[in-house]
């Protein structure tokens, strides 16, 4: 009878989810066999997995650890830095599948180490402020990532703040990072297949770490941290374990964006606040703490925009009002009123006839 | 009789007001210790106190022989106090047995590698965590409700609720901050009963605020009375309830 | 003397900064609520002006008065439309529709103006000032915002300590639910700090874009940003914190442009701003805040 309902729950919970994705990724692959999908929609494969990976580890510090962050575009630009570098300096040396791998886990280590630097001084901080020293962190990550150069030669690694010259690269010398050019030439190894693996994986480590001893301590500090702290739950611990784990799994959505393009180069479209914020809006849509949803989200609103191509000039105006509309519905007092009424009338009616 | 809780001249001041004023209070082990005193009187500054949500100017707290005086709140709860709040801080999207699981986590321990991979230990801790918290929720009437939103509860139950998770964390000493406040007088009996059996059961100590000195009498064996932030008597609870200064600090001149 | 006329020429972009912010810490300190669409607000002004004087040839004070009066109403409206409804919500559903209203004004500019950049004729015809014998040049442009930034900030004290709304302001921002039982009407004192906000944001526009005279659907995005960091940084709420802000944040800027590096600029600004929140987390001029257990 106990086994019975924890199977429920597994369909009804997590298994649902990766069934979705597994799905998905199974009839998109028919679809790309068969020829039936269109070069600009193949184009969208990997940021779709981006774009999920980046909204379900969001959601982990948004959703479950009640922390407004307006800054993971910084951590998925330093994780893609730090993947597409390793990438690059290792190019034509070691098997390419084996090197992206490395890089991910370079990207999440990197990544995760910038969420504990950050979230240490951050994490002391509350609601309003913590956004907006989220932000400005964001904005100072990709700052810096556009002052940096380094480049390799004979003599090893050179590294400025100012200009190529300044390297000072000796003869066969290689500039590796080209301040706000960014890295080129990095392999384009992602793939669908991998993007859909990363985000299996993103979404069964969330899943697990919610439903475990450790997420419940994050959601009960969530709720109230006074009472968390009454009962001996260490709030800094479990608000830093989120947010750097948050923070490792948006290094990997960094490494894999990184990885299906040739140039990469930390402008204000990809890494700057619009993104984060356009992640936000992800997980809000999708329901905040709901991890299926923020899939779902990310999903339906990347192919949106591309989808409403005909209407080119209009599709982020009714993204726009999309937007206003949905938030206004969902979060309203008179319409969460309305509804209910509407949900009672349902429930009488349903009641009469039975009756 | 050892003393639970030894507090010897505990002050406490916010921008020059004094809130709380050389306060002394010895409660034995097994007691059940009311603290009353008009609104305003500090009473739950001495439970912020006791728990480390302010820091004390002066004075000592010992529990069971242990100096907690100035220690994290957390350090106090891992050391054995536990309370409740006056207005009630559940976690209030959680279900109700994940309340009570949340005490029992200093407890019940697995890493989060563990409960992410979810390797052997987790299903043995989680298993006897849901029995523990079962366990506790049968006490408090609470059993049938276990897979409700704790905000869905009716307000005497997450009363209840708040006890239960308290419990969870396994103090020696329990405080709690106007247990029947908002109750009416059928659900304030039955809570009485309530923290009577909890006592028996757990062989607890207990120290209670509460407004209404009725119901203190019916249950506590001693009081301290709080007025302006001191004591102003305290003893066995028919000697203090009959003591002319605390009927005229309730009544007024 | 260059180190002068960089602190000057920071001090107006503060200034510029400073009446933005106070929009922001308004509307915060009284609706609770982050106005992240603000910064559209200056890019409408902008745009504005733009027409009345380049398009339509009328003169930069119709351009000024318009810009005015359209922020203004611009300001209510959004207020009246999208976020009053949400009154009672989550901080973070008026976040995400603040976002939202900020999205609509960009690409509704980007429509009607089309994506290239306007170039904005300074509506300021003052004389550079010479000073220490034409060493230290002052751009009419500096010395006009810097008034203003001055005139803005005695009008709102002003405003705030000595009318019947401004003391209606402050009530309502210190107890909503008091405040309503005071019998202020609290919908209307939050649509007048729009009101005033937004205007004061159609002044910033005129003044940055005169400083600044590139123009597109985006101008209003950065400014918007670093004017928000300005308030947090002198404590949101706090309308000397604003203009203390506002003021710091943009000698900082404009130094660090001329003595470190234009490119780590922004940078700088944002750490000073973490820094400052570190050492005081409710920024310069902040109340602590702190729970009632």
């Amino acid at each position: 009878m106990k086994m019975a309902k924890a199977k429920k729950n597994f369909w009804q919970g997590s298994g649902l989810t990766y069934g979705m994705v597994i799905l998905a990724y199974i009839l998109v692959e028919i679809a790309l066999k068969t020829d039936h999908m269109s070069s600009l929609m193949e184009g969208l494969l990997v940021p779709l997995c981006t774009y999920s990976i980046l909204a379900v580890s969001l959601n982990l510090v948004v959703g479950i650890s009640g922390e407004l962050s307006l800054g993971h575009a910084g951590f998925m630009c330093v994780g893609a830095f730090s993947g597409a570098l390793f990438s690059k300096i290792m190019k034509g040396s070691i098997d390419p599948t084996v090197s992206l791998v490395i890089a991910i886990l370079i990207g999440a280590a990197v990544a995760a180490v910038f969420g504990i630097l950050i979230g240490i001084p951050v994490l002391r901080l509350r609601g309003d402020y913590l956004a907006i020293v989220t932000l400005a962190f964001g904005e100072i990550i990709k700052n810096i990532i556009n002052a940096i150069y380094l480049g390799r030669d004979v003599n090893g690694f050179h590294f400025s703040m100012k200009s190529e010259i300044e390297l000072g690269l000796g003869e066969g010398g290689e500039t590796l990072i080209k301040g706000a050019q960014g890295i080129t030439g990095t392999p384009q190894a992602s793939t669908f297949t991998i993007g859909v693996i990363l985000l299996l994986i993103t979404l069964f480590i969330v899943m697990n770490l919610v439903n475990s001893r450790t997420g419940r301590a994050i959601m009960a500090i969530r709720d109230n941290r006074i009472a968390a702290e009454s009962i001996g739950l260490n709030v800094t611990k479990y608000k830093l374990l989120a947010f750097s784990v948050s923070a490792a799994l948006a290094g990997v959505a960094g490494v894999l964006y990184a990885h299906n393009l040739t140039t990469l180069a930390a402008l204000p479209k990809n890494f700057g606040y619009n993104q984060s914020i356009m992640i936000l809006v992800f997980v809000v849509l999708g329901g905040i703490g709901n991890i299926r949803g923020s899939v779902i989200a990310a999903v339906v609103l990347t192919l949106l925009p591309e989808l409403l191509r005909g209407l080119n000039n209009y599709r982020m105006l009714i993204y726009a009002i999309v937007l206003i509309a949905l938030m206004l519905f969902n979060s309203s007092p008179k319409a969460i009123e309305m509804r209910e009424r509407a949900a009672e009338w349902f429930k009488k009616k349903r009641q009469a006839k039975e009756a | 009789m050892a003393a639970m809780l030894e507090v010897k001249n505990l002050s406490i001041s916010f921008g020059g007001l004094k809130a709380v004023d050389g306060f002394d209070v010895t409660i034995e082990k097994g007691q059940l210790y009311g603290l009353i005193g008009p609104n305003g009187a500090g009473k739950t500054t001495v439970f912020n106190l006791l728990t480390g949500v302010y820091k004390p100017d002066t004075g000592s707290i010992v529990l069971d022989g242990k100096n907690i005086t100035g220690k994290k709140t957390i350090e106090i709860n891992q050391s054995g106090i536990a309370r409740t709040f006056q207005n009630i801080r559940l976690f209030k999207e959680l279900t109700v047995l994940d309340n009570v699981k949340a005490g029992l986590h200093n407890h019940y321990k697995y890493s989060t590698l563990a409960g992410i991979l979810r390797l052997p230990n987790y299903y043995k801790a989680e298993k006897a965590m849901d029995e523990k918290a079962m366990e506790l929720l049968k006490v408090f009437d609470l059993e049938q409700e276990s897979h409700y939103k704790a905000s869905n509860l009716p307000y005497g139950k997450q009363r209840k609720l708040e006890i239960a998770r308290a419990l969870a964390t396994e103090p020696k000493l329990l405080l709690l901050d106007e247990p029947a406040a908002g109750m009416n007088p059928n659900e304030t009996a039955e809570l009485m009963e309530t923290i009577r059996f909890v006592r028996k059961e757990f062989n607890m100590t207990i120290l209670l605020i509460e407004h209404d000195m009725k119901l203190v009498s019916g249950i506590c064996e001693k009081l301290t009375v709080l007025n302006f932030g001191q004591v102003l008597a305290s003893g066995d609870t028919s000697d203090v309830l009959n003591d002319p200064q605390v009927i005229t600090a309730y009544l007024g001149e | 003397m260059s180190f002068m006329s960089y602190l000057i020429s920071g001090i107006s972009l503060g200034s510029v900064y400073a009446i933005i912010a106070l929009g922001y810490t308004m509307v915060y300190g009284i609706a609770k609520m982050l106005n992240f669409a603000h910064g559209d607000i200056i890019m409408v002004g902008g745009y504005v002006v733009f027409i009345v004087t380049s398009t339509m040839g009328m003169s930069p004070v119709v351009g000024i008065l318009a810009a005015v009066v359209v922020c203004t109403i611009l300001g209510v409206t959004v207020e009246r439309v999208a976020y009053r409804p949400l009154r009672d919500a989550s901080p973070l559903a008026v976040l995400i529709t603040a976002i939202g209203v900020s999205y609509l004004l960009q690409n509704l500019a980007l429509l009607l103006f089309g994506a290239d950049t306007k170039s904005f004729t300074s509506v300021i015809t003052m004389e550079p000032l010479k000073l220490a014998g034409g060493q230290l040049l002052i751009s009419g442009e500096t010395i006009v915002t810097i008034l203003s930034g001055i005139i803005v900030m005695i009008g709102l004290t002003l405003f705030i300590n000595k009318t019947k709304t401004g003391q209606a302001m402050l009530a309502v921002s210190e107890d909503r639910g008091a405040a309503t039982l005071m019998g202020i009407n609290v919908n209307k004192t939050i649509s007048v700090t729009f009101a005033i906000g937004s205007a004061l944001a159609a002044v910033a526009a005129v003044l940055y874009c005169s400083a600044y005279p590139a123009l597109t659907s985006q101008t209003g995005a950065m400014p918007g940003i670093k004017a928000f960091v300005a308030a947090v940084f002198g404590g949101i709420g706090s309308i000397p914190g604003a203009m203390i802000g506002g003021i710091l944040l943009g000698v900082i800027e404009n130094l660090s442009k001329a003595y470190i590096s234009s490119q780590l600029s922004d940078a700088i600004v944002f750490s000073v701003l973490i820094i400052v929140l570190l050492v005081r987390p409710t920024g310069i001029m902040g109340r602590k805040i702190s729970e009632k257990v």
